[in-house]
């Protein structure tokens, strides 16, 4: 199985991260998103005509929605992650892979602008940033009342691969997560997943070490 | 108030390969609003009033000063070397001091612990006894015979080794290192960064490579860089002071800040203070 990615894309990191927490092996293609532009190139364009990363390419099959590419990896290597048990549960997690797209629009869209100096409305991308962390810490807020810890149900689910990246890398575009303690627990469940992996900007849990941003700095000593 | 030995030196301004016609790349130099575009085949550099800044194109990006040139770009007779593969990784915006973003490039104490894995693991975090000096003939900072264990040292490195590191701060918002290349074991690899200051709080950085490697894709090798530099980007931007103190009471000597005192001595003798602060933090 191939994918076409992008060492920095959080949308590339959501399948990197599903086929390692089901023990998939990928065939990593790495393109020259930027500063190359090789996915708006026309080569990259004559596999996937929309021009965006990743692709995932297995056999016959060709994928360029990341949503679709966790639900085919779940169905294919790991059921339970598809978090179908009801069809209530199977239904959130619908919700939450489109919810994921606003992360994308708001939070994503403030990290390319902060780092990649992509145009656009930067106060805007946080505005709607921050209002999907508050609907998310508000519903992980209760699913701590009601004992559990991932999105939906009480195993880890596409939903929970679909929205952890561009939760995680909010700070990149200049958003904080300290004021959400509860987003902040279900982001250590997840990276305490065994099999877990790390793309710059979302460590792994290390173990009550400091981190070395708390490190003091030489001036303080 | 600039200091006129901050107007009179180089800054990296644009990748020279992604200059296009009018208006081109807007953006900043030492907060000063500045254009860089392609006029008549030309690339041009110029200030918000339509004036021209003093350009010069070198190691695949356009330099420019913002005062009269004291003198020539830094030299890096590597870059003109047959065999080498000139890498430019593009840009990455982050909010801190140009200083500091050099500085964190000069720190090899924060390997295991910031690139876990890749430049450095637990539990080699010993930094053993290197030399540091200002070579005055050059006037540059330059530290030698650095020597730490790696788990992958390049894109190209199939296993841990220790590399070898040599430092060297060219201007005051660019440094080189070279390191043991482990394809070609007499040769060094060569990485830049070259830092745009926008204003003393904010710069682009643009690294830059110069390597024996025939065999790895241009993309592979960009993005092992991207990944190296994006892991140092959210450590930078959580650094307090924002500015880097340049009193010299305040700097306890370690073995592992050598490079960083030193670095910071000679911005203070030379009075390149755009991005520091002069009082104790
Ligand atoms: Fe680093």
């Amino acid at each position: 199985m191939k994918l076409y990615d992008y060492v920095l894309s959080a949308s590339c990191y959501k399948i990197r991260l599903m086929a390692a927490l089901l023990g998939v092996k990928l065939d990593l293609v790495a393109v020259d998103f930027h500063p190359g532009r090789e996915h708006r190139a026309l080569a990259f364009r004559n596999l996937n005509p929309a021009g965006t990363l990743p692709v995932l390419v297995d056999g016959d099959l060709m994928l360029t929605e990341s949503t679709a590419m966790l639900v085919y990896l779940a169905q294919a290597s790991g059921r339970a992650w598809l978090g179908d048990s009801t069809p209530a549960r199977a239904a959130k997690v619908q919700n939450w892979l489109a919810f994921s797209a606003r992360l994308g629009a708001s939070l994503g869209m403030a990290r390319l602008h902060d780092m990649l100096i992509y145009p656009g409305d930067i106060d805007a991308f946080r505005r709607a940033g921050v209002e999907c962390l508050r609907e998310l810490e508000a519903h992980m807020t209760e699913a701590r009342f009601a004992g559990r810890i991932f999105l939906e149900g009480d195993a880890p689910t596409i939903a929970d691969i679909a929205c952890f990246p561009n939760v995680a890398l909010a700070p990149d575009g200049g958003v904080t997560l300290d004021d959400y303690p509860a987003i902040r627990l279900w982001s250590r469940a997840l990276r305490a997943l065994p099999g877990f992996i790390e793309m710059p900007g979302i460590h792994r849990l290390h173990e009550l070490k400091p981190a070395p941003e708390a490190v003091p700095a030489l001036e303080d000593l | 108030m600039i200091a006129q030995a901050v107007l009179n030196e180089w800054y990296p301004v644009a990748m020279a390969a992604q200059v296009g016609a009018w208006p081109g790349r807007q953006t900043q130099l030492l907060g000063s609003d500045i254009a860089v575009f392609l006029d008549a085949g030309e690339i041009v550099v110029q200030r918000a009033d339509g004036s021209a800044l003093a350009v010069c194109l070198r190691y695949g990006h356009v330099w420019a000063c913002l005062g009269t040139p004291a003198h020539d770009l830094f030299p890096i007779p590597e870059a003109d070397q047959p065999g080498r593969r000139l890498v430019d990784c593009g840009v990455v915006r982050v909010k801190c001091s140009p200083l500091r973003a050099v500085e964190n490039f000069l720190d090899i104490a924060h390997f295991p612990f910031v690139h876990t894995d890749v430049l450095g693991a637990e539990p080699h975090t010993e930094v053993g006894r290197y030399e540091v000096q200002i070579r005055e003939d050059s006037d540059e900072v330059w530290a030698t015979k650095v020597h730490f264990y790696q788990p992958q040292a390049a894109k190209s490195a199939s296993g841990g080794i220790v590399t070898e590191y040599m430092y060297r701060v060219a201007a005051p918002t660019a440094a080189v290192l070279y390191k043991t290349c482990p394809n070609k074991p007499d040769a060094w690899d060569v990485i830049g960064i070259f830092v745009q200051p926008l204003t003393e709080e904010l710069c682009e950085v643009w690294p830059w490579m110069a390597l024996f490697d025939d065999a790895t894709p241009q993309a592979d090798l960009i993005q092992f860089q991207q990944m190296i530099f994006l892991q140092d980007r959210s450590i930078l931007e959580n650094q307090i002071p924002r500015l880097l103190p340049l009193d010299p009471g305040k700097e306890i000597p370690t073995q592992a800040d050598m490079t960083s005192i030193a670095y910071r001595r000679w911005l203070k003798r030379k009075g390149l203070t755009y991005g520091a602060q002069m009082v104790a933090a």
